[in-house]
Parts: C-alpha cells; structure tokens; sequence
C-alpha cells in the first residue's frame, strides 16, 4: 500500500478502513539465505537494503522484543555528519545523503529536518579544533561554518552570553544536520523491507548460534532452531552478551545514556545546539518538547536506567547554556544501553567464525547511522567486501593500532 | 458569593484572595487551588487539548491533571503547563490559557477539529513527503506552530533554586491514611523518619471523603497526628514536597515547592528545593488514581472524576455545576452522588453501568445503562444515557463525575523497571515484587483500597521495614475505619462509532487506538508511539491503563499479556531551574584563583578560563589598542629583560620513598633512576594504548624524593593514574604520592635578567649562579629573609629561567615582591598568551598537540623512549599501525608573506594537486605572532613532516575561505641550539 | 548509588570515578614472549559480563583509594567493596 495525502484523504472518507498492517506478523521459516539479529534501525535498515539494492533473497529479521524498542526507539534523534576523521567523516556523510532522502526512498515521513546543529566553542583552542573538524568536513564534502560570537547571538539571541561561567566565543555550524522522527525510521524500513520479502519475527530472541567447523549453520532462539547461511549481529548494547555466545570477547563495554524531554512548548528552539563547556545538547521536537541529553553514567551497566548525579549534571548544564528553560519542566528521563566501544568507533565487520558477521560499538551515535550502517552491512553481507565508506571498521584495529579515536580519550569507553 | 461555592470545606471563607485569569479578575479562597478558585467562579473551561483544541476544563484534583493546564505568573517567573489544580491560590495570581490562537472560548486552531477524521493517529507519517522541499519549508513549520502547549518567557528567572541532602531510617511518601499511620509507627518506635506529602495539607483522601472515619472525622485525626508528629525530634514532615524519582541504593530526588504558594519568595528563600534522601527504608503510600469511562465527546468541560468532585465539593467546599450526572461501575457512583446531594447540589441521575446496581435515596439510578454522548460547546450541557432497556434519554447537567475505578499510584514502585502484575479483585495493576531494593508499598498504592486497609498496611509496613533495621516497632492504636469491599466490573469504554477520549490531552481515542490495532501497531509500546497514547504531560496517569484494555480487547488478550509501558522518573514534571540549583551562570562550575590573581586584577590584567582555573591572559598597559599590542610586548620584554608568570595551575605531585624513581620509572618514558639529587628532567607519559598524554618534569630534591609537574589541563588525570600505578601495577613499590598543585604558588621567572632579579630575593647563602645552579637545576632555598621555597632552572620560553614555589599563602607577597625588586630591570608580568606564543616559538607542544591521538614518534620524541625499562604504554606503543612509514611529524610553519596569519585548524595540502580530503597533509594545532621573529609561525603535523623541511604547502582554510602559502621549517624557531637556557 | 568504602563506610557514588573491570590490575609482563598480544587482550577486550562486575572505583572526591566494587550490572546491587591495594597484592602483583 502505498502512502499519500491523496489516500489520507480517502481512508478518511471511508472510516479508515482500508489501512493494512505496516508489516506482516510472521512465523519463523526453518532456515533462511540471511538472518539478522536484532530489529533496530540498522537490522531493519540492513534487511531493507540487503533486499532492495543488493538482491538478497530469503531474509530474516530476529528481534527478542517488539522492533524498535533499542536505542532507535530511545534516542535523541539528531543525523549530523560532522566528524573528523577519515575513517568516520565519509561514512556519516554517505549516512546523511541517505537520511536526505528518506522520505521518497521508503515513502514513509519519519520527519528529517535539518534543522542545522550549532557545536558551541568557548575557548581558544576549541575553535581551533572546531576549524580543523569544519575543514575535514568539507574537504570531505559535508558542509561547516564557523561563527565568531555575535553570529551565535544572531541565531540563538537566548544563550546565556553575558553571566556565563564559560563564555561563548563561536560555534561550529552544520546546517544539514537536524533531528529525525526517531520511532519512524524503524517503522518505515520495517515496513519497507516487508514489502521486498523481509520477515520480520518479533518475540523470538536468539539464545545461541549453531557453529560446524568454524562455520555458521544457524540460530537458536525462543521460537525454535533457525537455519541461516549467513547471520548478522546488530545488537547494540547487547552486542557482547550475543557475541559471547559465539565465543568471542569483544572491544565493547555497555554502558546507560540517560536522555530527557521536556513538557511540550511552543516553538522555542529552532535547531539543534551543543553546550562546548559542559555536558548538554538539546533540540525540540515537531511536538514540542525539548529533547536533550548529555553524558553517560559512566559505569558498565545494562539496567536501562541511570541515576541523579548526571540528571542534575546535565540540567545544569543546560540550565547555565539557556538561562530560560529554568521555569520549563522535565518531563520524563530514560535510559539506553550503548556499546561503548574502545576508541569510540563502531565495527561493521567479519568475524573469524565464516558466515557470522557483526555490526556494534556505535557508542551513542548510533542513530545517525542508521541508513549507512544498513547500507554497508548489507554490502559486508552481500558480497563479502567492506563498503567503501566503511573500510576502517575493522574488529582488529587494536591490534593493528589503526585506531579511529575520535575524542582522543583512548581505550576508556566512558570517555567517548 | 461566588456562584458554584458550597458551604464549610478546608477553605477559609473569610479570607478572599482576587487573581486573573486570562486578563479577567476573579476571587477565590485560602485554601483553594487555582482550579476550585476558578470553579468557584463558575469557570469550567480552563485550556485546549494538544491536536484538536478541543476545549478542556479541569478533571483531576490533583498532580495528574491532563486537562487545564495554564501559563502561570509572567514575566520571568512565567511557567509554561502548570496544572491548575496544583496552583495554591494567592493574592495577585495571575494566571493565562495557553495552546490557543485568539481566545480560550474562540480559539481558532479549533478549526483542527472539523478535520478530525484526516487527523488520526500517525496520519503525518503517511503525507507531507512531496515535494520534498515543502517538509521543512511548509508542512513542518505549520505543524511546529500548532503543537506544543506554553510558551517560555525568555526573560531572565529572578528566583533562586537550592539542593539539599537528607538522610533517615524510613522515607514515607504520601501523607494519607497509610502514610500518617506509617509515620506514627515509626516516629514513636524512635526511628529517623521523613513524611514526603506533595499537597500542601497532610491527610490525602481523608480530607477529601465524608467516609473514611467512623469514630472521628478525618480532618479531625489528621490534625491530631499532625500534632504528635509535629512534637517528634526524630521526624519531619514535609509538605508541598513530590518525591519525583527513585533511585539506586535508597536515594530519592524529591521537589519540595517553598515558595510557590506565594506572589514571591521571602527574601533569600528560594523557589523549590531539590532533596537527594538518603532512606533506609522507603515506604510508598501514594494513593491511587482513578480512572475514567471512555464514552463519546467524554471530553467537554464538566466532565470529571468521581473522585474530583467529591474532593472539590467536600475540600475545596465548590462544584463545577448545579447539577451534576454521575456514571460508574461500582458503589463509587454511590457514594460521590451521595456526597454531592447532601452539599446541596442536584444529582439527576447516577448512570450505573450494573443491571444489579442499588437504589439511592435523593436521585435516580439508571442501572445498566450508559452514557453514550454529551452535548454542550464549551461545558457539558446534557448527557444522552442509553438505558438498560436500549432506549436513549438525554438528561440536562452541568457536569458528568465519571468513574471507572481506580488504579494504584505505580511510579515510583517502577522507576527501576519493576514490573507491576495484575490484581482481578480490583481490576488494576498493583506493585510486582520486584520493587526498588529497601522499598515497601501501603495503602491504595499497594492496591489496598479500604480506609481501615490503608491504615493498617501503612502501620504493619512501617513495622516490617523497621524490623529489617533492626528497630522496634509495632502497630499502635488506629482509629476505626470504613473497611467497605472493592470488588467491581471492569468497564473500560461505551461502544459506539465517533470519538471517545482515552488520552485527553494528546487526543487519542479509542478509535485510534483501534487504528493502531489494525495497523500492526500492537505492542504497548508500539500503541504509545503510533498513537502517543501516555506521552502529554500527564505521562498516561489517567490514561495507559484504559488504552491497554482497549487494545487487550481488540487482541483478545488478557490485559497483563498485554502488558504496561514503563514508568520514567520524574513522577511528575520537574522544573528543570530545580535540578539545577544554584549551579547555573557564573556558579556553573567552581572558579579557581591563582595566588596572584588579587595582584593581577589591580595590573588590570584580563583573564581567560583555563579549566576551572581563571589566568591572566595578557596585562594592557595604558595606549595599547589592541590584545597583540600587550602581548608582543610581553614577550619582547620577557626575552630582552625578564618577565614572571604565574604557573601555579601546573599540577604538582610530591613522590616520596625509596622506591620513588623506579615508580617514575614506570610512570615515563625515559628514565629517572639515574637524574641527580638537585636535577630536574623533562618526562613523557603516554596511555597504556602508547599515545602520548602528558608531559613535565619531574625534579630530584633527594634521593627518595622527586617533584612531578604535569600540564595545567590533567593535573587530576596524571594523578589519578599515579595512583592507579601505585595502588593497582605496583602495589609492592615503597612509595608515596600526594598532590600538592594548591599548597604551592609557582612563577616562572624568564629572560637574561633572571637570574639578577632572584639573586636581590634569593637569601644570601644560596648560591644560583651559573656555575652552582646549571641549567636544569633543582634546590630547595630560602628567600626574602628565610621564607621555604624551591627553585627550578627550567624553561619554557626558552630563555634563562627558572620557576620558584613558595606556599600558596606567600603567594601574593611574592609576586609583590618580584615585581617591586625587578623594577630597575623592567621586569614585565605575562599571560598565558605570550607564554603561549613563546612556546610556539620553541616549538614546545601542549594541548593542542597532545590531542589524545599523538605518539612520542609524532613529536619527534621516539628516541626519548627507553627500550630497557618497562613503561605505561611501552608494549602497545610499538604497534605497527603507531609506527608507519611518513606518519605525522610535528613541524613548524612559516608563512611566505610574514604578516599573513596561519589559521590554526588549517589542512596541508601539495601546492599542485586537488584539494579534498584524499590530499590532506596534515593539520595546523597552534598558531600565533612571533614578535621575535617579525613573522607569523604555526605548528602542525605533517605527513613525514620529518623530511619535508624547506617545502612549501598551501594552508587550505574553506571553512573561512582561506589559503596561502607556507614554508615547513623546524618546530624550534628561537635559539634552536638551546644556548641561552645554559647561559 | 552508594558505595560501602571499606574505609570511610557509605559514600555517595559521585564522588569516586570509574575507570572499568578490574582485570585492569592484571597488567601482562612486558618482557613475555605474547606481550604483544596479551596487552591487546588486557587493554581492549572485555568480558562485559550481564550480572556480577568486578570493576574498578577511584575516591577522587576523597581518600584517594583505588576500589574493587563488586556490582551487579543488571540491577546494581553492589555485593562487596574492597581496597585495590589488597586485590592486587593478593593477585600477586609487586614491583613489577
């Protein structure tokens, strides 16, 4: 069925009966070409593009709860690409390309805005580093500028300028970044990847991998043995609890990342901006609220909850950034489990088990990843070959010390 | 007397307080909240719902209201969403609608209604994708427009915010009936005890039904036991305070509204306090909420909870109308019609949906009937009852109380993602067993929905929770209750085809949530999120239960198998200043003072934040226009004659023991087992993943005694990985460290006239020449007539100098004192920024070269590392991925036109060739005038930065559309040969 | 969260910093013919166990100990609290 204003108008003409179901509710098929594991964003966007433009046949979408309940359904749902590095800015440039064009691609509106993220600077050496990042960026073909203070007062005159602790002296602007209906995204490549032959098997948690000479056979889960030539992990925040069950140790901690939004008020801020001097990012969705977030707890966890101190930490924060939201309430806090990886970098890579393939450690940026990391997982499973843009993911970059260690903060996941 | 005012109630009727709302002025009571104030007035249009601005009037009587929602006050103490009926009513209030375009009555984004039907849930998923461009251009900024409720002020908030900690035995929250019996329990058994109530008056339900007592009124025992608490040392009571959120370990956050009851705070109070309690124990007597029957336009102003108007009418003494129906599924209806009548007010009718419901005196009972529709634009002016017969009747009324039971105030019993089950008796989801470690649930939170219940579980839980302590107590006298039964017939929603509101504020209905049942959207949470069914500001209090028993229907299973979204702190909104505190604008972060700010600020100097720190960053003098004019000619002066900085920010750890230069050892890469006593030497620590972090020295006072300096930027990092060594590696090594970064103040003292000025404050029978104190000489002295110091011969800018410490509290006398002795040298005070520039001029790297991703190998410092001692990140250092072929070199840059700057954050690129990522050469880190130089330098990393000197590079800069040309020349610009350090 | 200093007695989690497991003690010899690969192994790969964590605490806020907390990373029960100092030495480790 396909989406429109025109069949809108219709259904509601006609009692909405006509809408069928997003995806079909289907049962597990003893064995099938792909199985992925995991129906997040990146598995359902791995399963849709596997399908649709690699050609894959007999594909299977495994997730233990309802789809989209992980982190794409529990975000802050921002894209951006605005990265430093080589081995991440061509990546998340392809991923924002992908995001820009959505909508037409799934026919589904999930809502990408680009608002245009501001990065705050308050020093010197920030700006510094922000001219470094704006020119990798564009060298990369993103898009950067860098405002001088009276340009940030141009566009958010409601900053706290004139009694700050840390006071704003720039920002690193990138307009094409912005936010995305979150829950959507699930929902349309769901709904996408159905429509290319994709089952997708809720309540059917895998509890173990069928291994034979080193080779994958298939999947055990809740709902009986799942034969599979080929299985794709894309767990995050479970992603060593499923991996263990192949044997392996990975570069992975899991830790919680608390994110909050804000009783729903008129339109307050514009687009998306980031605090330089403490932890607080923040943008407001089509509905309303403020969303915002800022540092993980900062120890291993996978209770989907946090504690106080980084609530007030992060309020704080905001509050000192935006005097204004001071008399605007909280509303509801949550948490999210992040594979905090070693160097802050994910991995869409091989693994030594022939036919097992893993897709993690995207640390709390995964969402803006989504489309890409479909993309190239499909592309690793599909032909065997790391997407172009995804060459650097490697799970043995530690060995090699070919490192993408974004912040610099080195093999301590929390810091990233 | 205003119009819907009854007599008696909690209210003070001789007290009239006026306020205003939406420009019109009206009065109320002491003792009302903002929304019985404006029932009384006759007032039940209160806001607009969020999609449909359908109107709304008031439905709760408490924090879970969804439906009037206001902007509170103005000016900067505007709050956005404010739940009338939490509002305390104080003389001035003023009080505004919001989510509206024109008046409340004409608001004209209630056009949104007629189009209802195109408007169901998730429709925007489904449209608005062509043409592309029209989403963010047109469609997305209609829509932005439309939704939200408040708005926010932008004027700056006058109010101040606190943060307290609390501790005690048992945490009691909610001071109804289980909570008031808990307290006593426990205050008289001596234990520490805090009674958390969110309403500003104790004694929850009791004060709001005519029932619960037998013996004594409810008011009466509440006031009595607010009394002996109240005489208790050992317990405090806490009204107007919501515990908002459980935690890990016993900690809950808790809002306590100081100030809110009033036109302004008292001077220096401040406006809410935010409590981190420390319990014990925590016993949970939330009470419960009730529920309402979804039935057609269920949503008009005048239809409320049951409960609400009992509370209203019996409390608050008003009544949203003169003649109110009543609609229920149990004895509920009974018992508020009763309530109702005896305050004089008409009930017509009490639609009981039981063919077997009871007579009552006074009105007359429709058993098995329903109501199927409402009628009135602005405030319910009949219902339309489908009696048990399947005839209709419409009956005239001014108000429906609608009940559908109750469900247990679950928040808090989940906030560590317990699970609550399912009870059959009363039809609602009660605490599971896996609560928040340390907590206990009583009363109607506990599913205990009897007077005589509550009272009982309160006092039996104070107890149990108490014996885990340790403690004594046991259940004392309680008075005699209404223990009536609770079992009812669950009713969810009349059936019928147009709307019937399940979310009254979102505007999610049942048909939509039929909709999402049709479309897949099954899950609970998929229901949430399809529908956004429990997402307004309410968080679903009123709502999720009735939603999910709609959608159990449609599945056809049973509503646990359906089961519950999960419950979030806060347990009500928060404001975000709350959380805050007084952590916010200048307070943000602590500053840090160096000893010789005081001195600095009378200079005029201008400081910079550095961390936490504030350093001077440059001293005008008079006639110099810009920052550059003071800086080139601090440095100028520091390298012709002398110049003193204050370097107190560097961390200074003291290392002491036997073992102390085989734990530095471990620490850097090069070795300190050999330094001299009375030697300092430059260090290097890297990570344990072989990056280079850190760098200082470490100075040799004796044997077993070392001085580490680090950068001002990780003194806490260095530390705590010293410590991490110590205490973790090399448990067995004899040695102690502590920081000392504040119990010393530290100059640096440079240029050729360095020596002379210390020499006039050196006392006599130290001897630092050249001779007796090299280059890199350490020793400890006295100065100015046998002050303790220590001096250093070390350099930064590459001149003869040497940094001296004294204690910090000398700190400021020294500086005095250096400045009034070097007056016959000229002696010039410098700031970061010309110690910045004459380290770029030295080619020395900081924190913007030690980026976290630079090696020894980068720095050009490969062969500082020792390959015969272990080191932190000596194994992982030599990874070939950190050692290959024309890796990054840190280089310096001097530009082809000596007046054109070289932006720092600039790529290299070949001077032939593209310009795009593939041909990036590397990156400017520092940049700045050289005032010795007459030229602009920079340094950076290059590709094989090493063998590339004398090659020029175009700095490519499009961020800011720059570029020019430069020359990669060796990062040591002054004196490379080092030879004025020796002098 | 509160953590039972074996020192200092309860103490609010927010004064301490958390650097991770505490296999972080067992740093390899360096001059072991695998150092190589046991320092990947020591530094980068984590057991990230579901239930029962062992992981290392700094009192930065305080005295200054190095912890052993043992946590449960389901439902943050801690269960056991001890100084690094004595997990070290009991593992064995010295001056090396």
């Amino acid at each position: 069925m396909r989406y429109s204003g025109f069949r809108v108008i219709k259904e509601a003409l006609t009692g909405h009966r006509g809408w069928k179901p997003a995806w079909r509710d289907v049962a597990p098929q003893a064995e099938y070409d792909y199985v992925i594991i995991g129906g997040g964003g990146h598995g359902l966007a791995a399963a849709y593009y596997l399908a649709k433009q690699f050609g894959g046949k007999k594909i299977a979408v495994l997730e233990k709860g309802w789809i989209g309940g992980g982190n794409v359904g529990r975000n802050t749902t921002i894209i951006r690409s605005n990265y430093l590095l080589d081995g991440n800015e061509p990546f998340y440039e392809f991923s924002l390309k992908l995001w820009e064009n959505l909508e037409q691609e799934l026919n589904y509106n999930a809502m990408v805005s680009q608002r245009g993220i501001l990065n705050l600077v308050h020093t010197d050496a920030q700006r510094d580093a922000a001219r470094r990042r704006g020119n990798a960026m564009i060298l990369n073909g993103s898009d950067a500028e860098l405002l001088d203070a009276d340009g940030v007062r141009k566009m958010y005159p409601f900053l706290n300028f004139d009694n700050a602790r840390f006071p704003i002296k720039g920002g690193l602007l990138h307009r094409r970044g912005g936010t995305v209906r979150h829950d959507a995204v699930a929902w349309g490549y769901a709904r996408g990847a159905d429509q290319h032959g994709v089952d997708i098997i809720q309540n059917c948690e895998v509890t173990g991998f069928r291994i034979d000479g080193g080779k994958i056979k298939g999947v055990e889960t809740t709902r009986g043995y799942i034969g599979a030539k080929k299985v794709a992990s894309s767990v995050a925040g479970s992603s060593s609890r499923v991996m263990s069950m192949a044997g392996m140790r990975l570069p992975i901690e899991s830790h919680v990342l608390q994110a909050f939004v804000s009783e729903g008020l008129k339109p307050t801020i514009p687009g998306v901006i980031t605090y330089g001097a403490g932890h607080f990012y923040c943008s407001q969705s089509d509905k309303g609220g403020l969303v915002f977030g800022g540092d993980i707890d900062g120890y291993n966890t996978y209770a989907q909850r946090g504690n106080l101190p980084v609530v007030e930490d992060v309020i704080e924060s905001g509050v000192s950034l935006i005097p204004a939201l001071g008399r605007v309430r909280l509303l509801r806090s949550w948490g999210g489990i992040m594979d905090m990886s070693m160097d802050g970098s994910p991995f869409i890579d091989k693994t030594h088990i022939e036919g097992l393939y893993f897709n993690g450690g995207w640390c709390y940026g995964g969402f803006k990843a989504t489309p890409a990391a479909g993309w190239c997982l499909a592309h690793l499973l599909a032909t065997d070959t790391p997407h172009e843009t995804a060459t650097a993911y490697r799970l043995d970059r530690f060995r090699s010390g070919l490192i993408i260690d974004e912040k610099g903060q080195g093999a301590q996941p929390n810091l990233h | 007397m205003t119009i819907n005012r009854l007599k008696g109630g909690l209210v003070d009727h001789g007290a009239p307080l006026n306020f205003t709302f939406d420009g019109k002025t009206y009065q109320g009571l002491a003792g009302d909240t903002l929304a019985s104030a404006l029932l009384a007035n006759g007032r039940r249009l209160m806001g607009r719902s969020f999609k449909y601005h359908r109107p709304r009037g008031v439905m709760t009587a408490g924090s879970e209201e969804p439906n009037a929602l206001v902007e509170l006050r103005e000016g900067g103490r505007q709050e956005p969403n404010t739940r009338a009926t939490t509002v305390e009513l104080f003389d001035g209030l003023t009080a505004n609608s919001q989510n509206r375009i024109g008046s409340l009555e004409r608001d004209l984004m209630g056009v949104n209604d007629l189009f209802a039907n195109f408007l169901s849930a998730g429709f925007y998923y489904k449209t608005f994708m062509w043409p592309r461009a029209f989403w963010e251009k047109i469609y997305e900024p209609i829509i932005r427009n439309a939704a939200g409720l408040g708005s926010v002020s932008f004027e700056d908030d006058p109010d101040l915010y606190d943060k307290g900690f609390l501790h005690c035995d048992l945490l009691v929250i909610g001071a109804g009936p289980a909570g008031l019996a808990a307290a006593l329990t426990a205050g008289r058994a001596g234990a520490r005890v805090i009674l958390a109530e969110e309403d500003f008056l104790l004694g929850g339900r009791l004060l709001a039904e005519t029932s619960g007592l037998e013996d004594q009124s409810g008011l009466g025992w509440v006031t009595q036991a607010q009394a002996e608490l109240s005489a208790m040392d050992n317990v405090r009571i806490m009204p107007r305070t919501t515990v908002a959120g459980a935690y890990d370990h016993g900690i809950y956050g808790a809002v306590e509204r100081v100030s809110d009851h009033l036109a302004v705070p008292e001077a220096g109070k401040p406006r809410q306090c935010f409590w981190r309690i420390y319990s014990k124990r925590a016993l949970v007597c939330a009470g419960a909420l009730e529920r309402p029957i979804a039935f057609e336009n269920n949503d008009r102003p005048g239809v409320m909870l049951a409960g609400a108007t009992r509370a209203y009418a019996n409390r608050w003494a008003v009544t949203p109308a003169q003649s109110v129906v009543v609609f229920a599924n149990s004895d509920d209806g009974h018992k508020t019609a009763a309530d109702l009548m005896a305050k004089g007010i008409e009930v017509p009718a009490i639609v009981d949906i039981r063919a077997d419901a009871p007579a009552l005196p006074g009105t007359e009972v429709l058993a098995g009937a329903q109501i199927i529709d409402t009628k009135g634009r602005l405030g319910v002016t009949s219902v339309t009852v489908r009696l048990a017969n399947g005839q209709t009747r419409s009956i005239a009324c001014g108000a429906v109380a609608n009940s559908g039971g109750w469900n247990p105030n679950l928040g808090l019993t989940c906030h560590q993602r317990g699970r609550p089950t399912w009870n059959d008796h009363i039809h609602a989801f009660v605490p599971g067993a896996d609560l928040p470690v340390g907590q206990l649930v009583a009363g109607a939170a506990a599913g205990q929905f009897s007077t005589h219940a509550a009272l009982t579980t309160g006092a039996e839980q104070a107890v149990a929770a108490l014996a885990d302590l340790g403690i004594t107590a046991s259940v004392g006298d309680l008075p005699k209750a209404e223990d009536a039964p609770r079992a009812m017939t669950p009713f969810w929603h009349v059936k019928g085809a147009k709307r019937a509101w399940v979310d009254f504020q979102n505007d999610v209905t049942v048909k939509d949530v039929k909709l999402s049942h049709q479309e897949g959207f099954r899950a609970v949470e998929h229901l949430k999120r399809y529908t956004t069914l429990g997402m307004a500001t309410d968080q679903g209090k009123t709502s999720n239960v009735t939603g999910l028993a709609v959608m159990a229907e449609l599945t056809g299973k049973s509503i646990p198998e359906t089961g519950t979204t999960i419950y979030r702190p806060p347990y009500v909104p928060v404001a975000m200043g709350t959380l805050a505190g007084r952590s916010v604008g200048k307070e943000f972060h602590p500053t840090r003072l160096t000893p010789s700010h005081k001195w600095a600020e009378e200079q005029g100097a201008v400081f910079v934040e550095v961390g936490n720190w504030l350093r001077a960053q440059w001293f005008p003098k008079a006639g110099e226009t810009t920052w550059r004019d003071s800086v080139d000619r601090e440095v100028t002066a520091t390298r012709q004659s002398v110049g003193v900085c204050d370097v107190t920010t560097l961390g200074k750890i003291d290392v002491q023991g036997p073992d102390a230069a085989e734990f530095l050892n471990k620490l850097y890469i090069n070795g300190f087992a050999k330094l001299a006593v009375g030697k300092v030497r430059y260090g290097v620590m890297l990570r344990e993943d072989g990056i280079a972090y850190d760098d200082g020295t470490a100075a040799r006072l004796a044997e077993d005694h070392f001085v580490v300096t680090t950068t001002t930027a990780n003194a806490v990092l260095v530390y705590r990985n010293m410590e991490f060594a110590r205490q973790c590696l090399f448990p067995g090594l004899d040695v102690q460290i502590i920081s000392t970064t504040e119990a010393w103040a530290q100059y640096a003292v440079a240029g050729p006239n360095s020596r002379k000025l210390l020499q006039k404050i050196v006392d006599p029978e130290f001897d630092i020449s050249n001779e007796a104190f090299p280059f890199m000489g350490c020793r400890e002295i006295t100065v100015c007539g046998g002050l303790r110091a220590r001096l250093f011969r070390i350099s930064f800018s590459g001149e003869l100098a040497y940094e001296i410490a004294v204690p910090t509290r000398y700190g400021d006398a020294l500086i005095r004192r250096l400045m009034a002795e070097g007056e016959e040298f000229n002696v010039t005070p410098y700031g970061t920024e010309a110690l910045g520039v004459m380290r770029i001029e030295k080619g020395h790297a900081v924190g913007n070269e030690l980026n976290g991703t630079t090696t020894a190998a980068n720095l050009g410092m490969a062969r500082m590392v020792s390959k015969k001692k272990d080191c932190i990140g000596n194994t992982l250092s030599e990874r070939d991925g950190l050692n290959r072929e024309g890796d990054y070199r840190l280089v310096g840059l001097k530009p082809k036109e000596a007046q054109k700057m070289i932006p720092a954050g600039a790529h290299m690129m070949s001077q032939t060739g593209s310009v795009d990522a593939a041909s990036d050469q590397g990156y400017v880190t520092s940049a700045c005038y050289s005032p010795s130089l007459e030229s602009y330098i920079a340094l950076g990393f290059l590709k094989d930065g090493a063998n590339r000197m004398g090659e020029t590079l175009r700095m490519v800069n499009p961020l800011e559309g720059t570029e020019l040309l430069a020359e990669v020349v060796s990062a040591h610009f002054v004196d490379p040969e080092g030879g004025r350090l020796r002098d | 969260m509160l953590i039972n200093h074996p020192i200092l007695g309860p103490r609010d989690a927010a004064e301490f910093t958390y650097l991770g497991d505490a296999a972080l003690i067992d740093r390899p010899n360096w001059q072991a013919d695998d150092a190589a690969e046991a320092f990947h192994d020591y530094l980068y790969l984590r057991d990230n166990p579901a239930g029962l964590h062992r992981e290392l605490w700094f009192h930065e806020q305080g005295d200054r100990s190095w912890l052993v907390v043992t946590r449960n990373t389901l439902t943050h029960e801690i269960t056991s609290v001890e100084l690094a100092r004595d997990v070290a030495l009991a593992r064995g480790r010295g001056k090396e």
